[in-house]
């Protein structure tokens, strides 16, 4: 269904060159969860920019419904069914939550329908459907609205970046069922979550784990997750909470 | 009135027919309608350059349309309009100026109102500017507001100039008084080579008065803005100034926000902040399907809603 092709991914950064992907390659199946985990800095956000169209390799290949997508821009590939949750949500001025709802789903939305949408990612809907997408959201009620703009387009291969990243406790809990919600419901489509989490990693079809800009391992959760217990690749979300503190 | 006047009319006052209540609709320099009711009078002034309109202490919930079309190339005129708000009603005023000049010649309405709000009114304004037509001649609107706000009176003011204006001077002076609020929302589009100067000059007054100035714009092309806003505090008080600038293309934008404190109990702000269209504002929406054009146009879209 999608499939990343020996991906390179290779930038000049202060007179330096750097290779950020090396060799990536990949499928993911009709109606799969896989996630990818792996340590900060090795290459798993660029993975996500890549899919999007964001970033453009500089090696190799992409393909989407057996069609070569590497030469289309974000535009096309959002167009063709690929939805992307960007680990830093952005804000609007004068943009409302409703406006995004509206434009993800390219149609008029009644009320019920963007509160529907609000609903399923643990906002109470009425509250937020008339609110600015700016600076007086939280970053956990933003990572939620921009959950919800995935949702509302009904994308064939969801992508989401780090969805439990800066979000307090409570926020998290609520995130963890809307990502059980979603795989069990999932219809004709496939999602890839980019997470250390541990809760997000049990209810995977397929890990895949990447560091230094290579797959290090990729297989079935249950073949993966134990190794990677205990380790950063798997935490759980009080783990982290005690290295902040 | 010809199409073109209608289209003009729509534009700046969402006016498909005569509107309800109190009237007085300006074309190309002469009255083409008025109407007073029982509570709201519009009188010539005797030296013919303007409107008094006297609004009687008590009135709620009426609406005064003051709107002006400019259609004829070359016409250039200064009106005097004074509104006497009397004391507890709560009206709408709805003004606002449309110049269409297809000729070489330029077009220009300069409109000076002054309001005087009684003690515990409330009235909103709002004035929409709006030019078009393809001649070489320039549009020009230089509006003058003025506002005098007695104690516990309210004055909000939405002031709207989006596209078709080449040159505009506004300038905008108000003293409030105990107790009174003044809220300014202003949006501006400015393209093409315009210029648009929106300086304002507010003084509060009495104890407890209060304003708040917001002014969002966009610059786009090779368009020049400069917004000025001057907020004095001059007894324990609370005043507000904000002016967010988009740029694009070669727009420039030039803030120039001023606080005077003169009582050591005035609370002062102001913010200001231009920039570009943020990267990651226009990669967001893409990633929901639109092309970099659209999302572009939604977010000057809602910035200016």
């Amino acid at each position: 269904m999608f499939e990343l092709r020996n991906i390179g991914l290779e930038v000049d950064d202060e007179n330096r060159h750097v290779e950020i992907l090396k060799d990536i390659s990949f499928s993911v199946g009709e109606r799969k969860f896989v996630v990818i985990t792996g340590p900060n800095g090795g290459g798993k956000s660029t993975i996500a920019r890549v899919i999007s169209g964001v970033m453009q390799p500089t090696r190799g290949s992409i393909f989407f419904g057996g069609k070569d997508i590497t030469a289309l821009g974000i535009t096309e590939r959002a167009r063709l069914g690929i939805g992307y949750a960007l680990q830093q949500p952005v804000r609007f001025k004068g943009l409302d939550v409703r406006d995004l709802l509206r434009i993800a789903a390219e149609r008029e939305l009644s009320t019920d329908e963007a509160c529907d949408y609000l609903s399923r990612v643990g906002l109470c809907a009425r509250d937020y459907v008339h609110r600015e997408v700016n600076a007086s959201l939280s970053g956990g009620e933003l990572k939620r609205i921009e959950i919800a703009t995935v949702l509302a387009r009904k994308p064939r291969l969801a992508v989401f970046d780090e969805p439990e990243a800066g979000i307090d406790l409570w926020s998290f809990q609520s995130l963890i069922k809307v990502f059980e919600q979603m795989r069990a419901e999932i219809e004709n489509s496939s999602i890839l979550v980019i997470s250390h989490q541990e809760r997000i990693l049990e209810i995977a079809d397929e890990i895949i784990v990447v560091a230094n800009g290579s797959i290090d391992r990729h297989g079935p959760r249950e073949e993966i997750l134990p190794s990677l217990i205990g380790t950063t690749s798997a935490v759980s979300q009080c783990t982290k909470l005690l290295e902040r503190s | 009135m010809d199409g073109i006047q209608r289209r003009i009319l729509e534009e700046i006052a969402d006016l498909h027919e005569v509107p309800e209540g109190a009237y007085n609709l300006r074309v190309n320099g002469k009255s083409e309608g008025r109407r007073s009711t029982a509570n709201v009078e519009i009188a010539p002034k005797p030296e013919g350059s303007g409107l008094d309109i006297r609004i009687k202490p008590g009135t709620k919930n009426e609406s005064i349309h003051i709107p002006v079309v400019l259609s004829e190339a070359g016409m250039k005129e200064t009106v005097y309009n004074d509104f006497y708000i009397g004391e507890d009603s709560d009206v709408v005023i709805v003004a606002g100026c449309g110049i269409y000049n297809c000729g070489v010649q330029d077009s220009q309405h300069d409109g000076i109102h002054r309001f005087y709000v009684g003690r515990g009114a409330k009235i909103r304004y709002v004035e929409k500017h709006y030019g078009e037509g393809d001649g070489q001649g320039k549009r020009i609107l230089n509006p003058v507001t003025e506002i005098y706000l007695e104690p516990d009176s309210t004055a909000e003011l939405e002031m709207v100039q989006i596209r078709g204006v080449d040159s505009t001077e506004r300038m905008t002076r108000a003293e409030v008084a105990e107790g009174a609020r003044l809220i300014i929302q202003e949006r501006l589009l400015t393209h093409g080579s315009q210029y648009a100067l929106s300086a304002y000059e507010v003084e509060l007054n009495g104890e407890n008065s209060a304003a708040d100035v917001v002014s969002r714009s966009i610059a786009r092309d090779d368009s020049y803005q400069k917004f000025d806003a001057l907020i004095k505090g001059n007894a324990p008080c609370h005043g507000h100034s904000e002016c967010d600038a988009i740029i694009m293309d070669n727009g420039r934008v030039l803030a120039v926000p001023q606080l005077e404190a003169n009582n050591l109990d005035a609370a002062l702000i102001h913010e200001a902040a231009i920039g570009k269209i943020a990267g990651e504002q226009l990669v967001k929406l893409m990633t929901l399907g639109l092309t970099e054009a659209e999302a572009e146009e939604q977010i000057i879209n809602g910035f200016l809603k």
